[in-house]
């Protein structure tokens, strides 16, 4: 089973094989490194760009004005700030032009906490990107589901923001990804990098096919009754957990991947609400003006009626930074106790 | 059916003329927009009277066309005349002035000389006087690998000069290996808004600043359309044959202050349009009534412009959701 970062990486070689990808481009992106996840790996059209984020979304966006399909990385979403106002221009572009222009571009950047990073490899991203119009956003939480939005992203004629949980980077799958070898074993030696001196390494890539997850389209990883949780990225495989260890406890708990952060598929948010009469949205990002407060607003206007108690958020404490010692990252990013003690709690209160 | 190679055409009386022709027009297309702010046919005014002697020759050099073979513009909001040159109709202008539903550049959307024209590679014109630096490099890489000799040019301002997207340009487009064909062009009024260059620029040369990166680089001064077309050809045979960076610096006037909000009132700067109609009868190359008629054409049919686009329709307030999205195949 391909882990979460050599499934983006056999999705950008499908994606410079069949669907047009003419750069990959970012810092330590191309060879020797291909990447620091190593997500880019091997990739024929993947090259370094000087140390400038400002560079990298530019050029991005030049590369699509003149018919290019560029994938750009951001190494960090930590590190992406300074480059808001292109971010900007890269999503109003369409819109300001009448149609003239469009912006066919994927930005890659992993988000999120779980792996020590203190102040700037832990943040997440998603609630300021939702702020900056004209983008679609994804963020998977499984290798299948990174390989299948990849494709959708790169396929996309609207600039895609693509979301990589920096904590799930090396976790393997439960599926497949169509045309990948069962063992994984094979699939290392066929596409990971020796350590070492790889002057002459080349991948051997295995056939991997055509496998879409389409933009806007949420999953029920877990199906349930008396409870909805609408969660994303890393806060996903946790919220799962803690459904499971509940479901021994006689409740019932649904549980949706949302994939994609915007446009969110609130039809399928409203179908489980209406259903559940409950919800609980989860996800790392800090509280306030975070995403999941809009999901709420929005089950508010669709779905009132439908809810027997209040819906809650759980997400990061408002503070600047997730600090280094242990116990700064774990009351600062919730983590699968409180998962667990907020689904319970939710799914247990009085209506 | 591959593109024609560009070859500078050779400077004679009747191109001269033409010049004039086509600085008179952005002149006059400038002057109309300004008293469309002053009577209420349009809000913010913003654009490049002052900067025609440059603008008007950088235009008729562009090889003009759809894709990496032809130049690609990123542009600076002062760039009217460059893209009269090119062949755009002023009414077309007037139509953004006014923010009408037929402005082809942005439906309304954006101000006046806010340009997008995908046919001719002129890339959306964004208030952010930086971006254009960056954006460039795109293009210029997709040039780079295309081969021919099609290059990509931006234009910013002075003070604009200051943001870390310019040194962004130098930067990328001097890797070794890996030199980009890109035309970096400065106008040098020595003004940002109200702020004057000699608190913020410590050579007003900004030109200069490329030799750090080994860049070939030039001044010109951009009162006069005939050295500007010189320094121009110069600059772009380089850019074109040599496939690496270039930078030049135009010294222009802002002849109408900042924008509407300064009053857009006529300031005492060298005019290049009065200097370059002196010299042109000088040169026996045009008397004062052929040059009046020059005027009073392009003013006669400016009028004629106002009142079809005063007539026209705004936008509808539904019109404001149409093109979030692209909903077509991928692909400019
Ligand atoms: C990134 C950015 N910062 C600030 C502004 C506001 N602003 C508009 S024009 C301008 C001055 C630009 O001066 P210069 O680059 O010399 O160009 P000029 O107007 O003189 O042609 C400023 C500060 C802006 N448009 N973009
Ligand atoms: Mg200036």
């Amino acid at each position: 089973m391909a882990n979460l970062a050599q499934a983006i990486r056999l999705a950008l070689h499908f994606g410079e094989e069949n669907l047009g990808v003419t750069d990959i481009f970012g810092e330590d992106v191309g060879a020797p490194l291909g990447g620091v996840f190593t997500a880019t790996q091997g990739l024929k059209t993947a090259w370094n760009t000087p140390l400038d984020e400002r560079g990298i979304i530019g050029t991005a966006l030049g590369i699509a004005y003149a018919g290019g399909k560029p994938v750009a990385e951001i190494q960090f979403c930590d590190y992406i700030y300074n480059v808001i106002d292109l971010l900007k221009l890269c999503g109003n572009v369409t819109w300001s032009s009448a149609g003239e222009y469009h912006v066919p571009m994927v930005l890659m950047t992993p988000v999120g906490s779980g792996i020590h990073g203190s102040m700037y490899h832990s943040h997440s991203f998603e609630s300021i990107a939702t702020h900056i119009q004209g983008w679609k956003i994804v963020m998977p939480s499984n290798p299948k589901d990174a390989y299948g939005l990849m494709l959708s992203a790169i396929a996309e004629p609207n600039p895609v923001l693509f979301l990589a949980p920096k904590a799930l980077m090396r976790q393997k799958g439960a599926e497949l990804i169509p045309g990948e070898p069962a063992d994984e074993k094979t699939l290392h030696n066929m596409i990971d990098a020796p350590l070492g001196d790889r002057s002459d390494w080349q991948p051997n890539w295995p056939p991997v096919e055509d496998y879409r997850v389409a933009i806007g389209e949420a999953k029920i990883a877990r199906a349930g009754t008396q409870l909805t949780v609408v969660t994303y990225g890393r806060m996903l495989p946790l919220s799962v957990n803690a459904a499971e260890t509940l479901a021994k406890e006689g409740l019932d708990i649904e549980v949706i991947d949302l994939r994609t952060i915007y446009p969110f598929d609130l039809p399928m948010v409203k179908a489980s609400v209406e259903k559940t009469g409950r919800l609980l949205v989860i996800n790392e990002d800090t509280e306030v003006t975070n995403f999941g407060e809009h999901i709420i607003r929005k089950v508010l206007d669709e779905a009132f009626y439908s809810l027997e108690v209040k819906p809650e958020l759980l997400a990061g404490l408002d503070v600047p930074g997730v600090g280094l010692a242990w116990g700064y990252e774990q009351n600062s990013v919730p983590q699968a106790d409180d998962v667990l003690a907020a689904m319970r709690r939710l799914a247990t209160e009085r209506a | 059916m591959p593109a024609t190679p560009w070859i500078a055409p050779a400077l004679d009386a009747q191109l001269k003329i033409a010049i004039h022709d086509k600085m008179a027009l952005g002149r006059a297309t400038e002057e109309m927009m300004i008293r469309m702010m002053r009577t209420g046919h349009g809000y913010f005014w913003i654009g490049g009277p002052g900067e025609e002697g440059f603008n008007v020759p950088l235009g008729l050099l562009t090889k003009k066309g759809h894709g990496p073979d032809y130049d690609y513009l990123h542009l600076h909001y002062r760039s009217s005349a460059t893209i009269l040159a090119m062949g755009a109709e002023p009414i077309n202008l007037l139509r953004q002035m006014r923010a009408t539903a037929t402005d082809p550049y942005s439906k309304g959307r954006n101000f006046v000389n806010h340009f997008a024209i995908k046919p001719w590679n002129v890339v959306p014109v964004t208030p952010t006087i930086e971006t254009q630096y960056t954006t460039v490099i795109g293009t210029a890489l997709v040039q780079q690998r295309h081969g021919g000799d099609g290059l990509s040019y931006v234009t910013g301002g002075d003070a604009g000069s200051a943001e870390g997207d310019f040194w962004t340009c130098m930067n990328w487009s001097t890797r070794p290996g890996r030199e980009l064909p890109v035309l970096i062009l400065v106008t040098q009024n020595e003004f940002g808004i109200s702020t004057p260059a000699n608190q913020t620029q410590n050579n007003l040369r900004l030109n200069e600043r490329a030799n750090g990166f080994g860049i070939r680089n030039a001044c010109v001064d951009g009162n006069d359309p005939i050295a500007s077309w010189h320094a121009l050809v110069e600059a772009m045979e380089y850019v074109r044959h040599e496939r690496k960076p270039y930078c030049l610096q135009a010294n222009v006037s802002r002849l109408y202050g900042h924008s509407s909000s300064s009053g857009a009132n006529r300031y005492d700067e060298p005019d290049c349009l009065g200097l370059y109609e002196q010299r042109l009868i000088r040169e026996n190359l045009m008397t004062q009534a052929e040059i009046q008629a020059v005027w009073d054409k392009h003013n006669a049919q400016l009028a004629q412009d106002l009142q079809i686009v005063i007539a026209e329709p705004m936008p509808d307030k539904s019109h404001v959701l149409q093109h979030v999205w692209h909903e077509g195949p991928a692909g400019n």
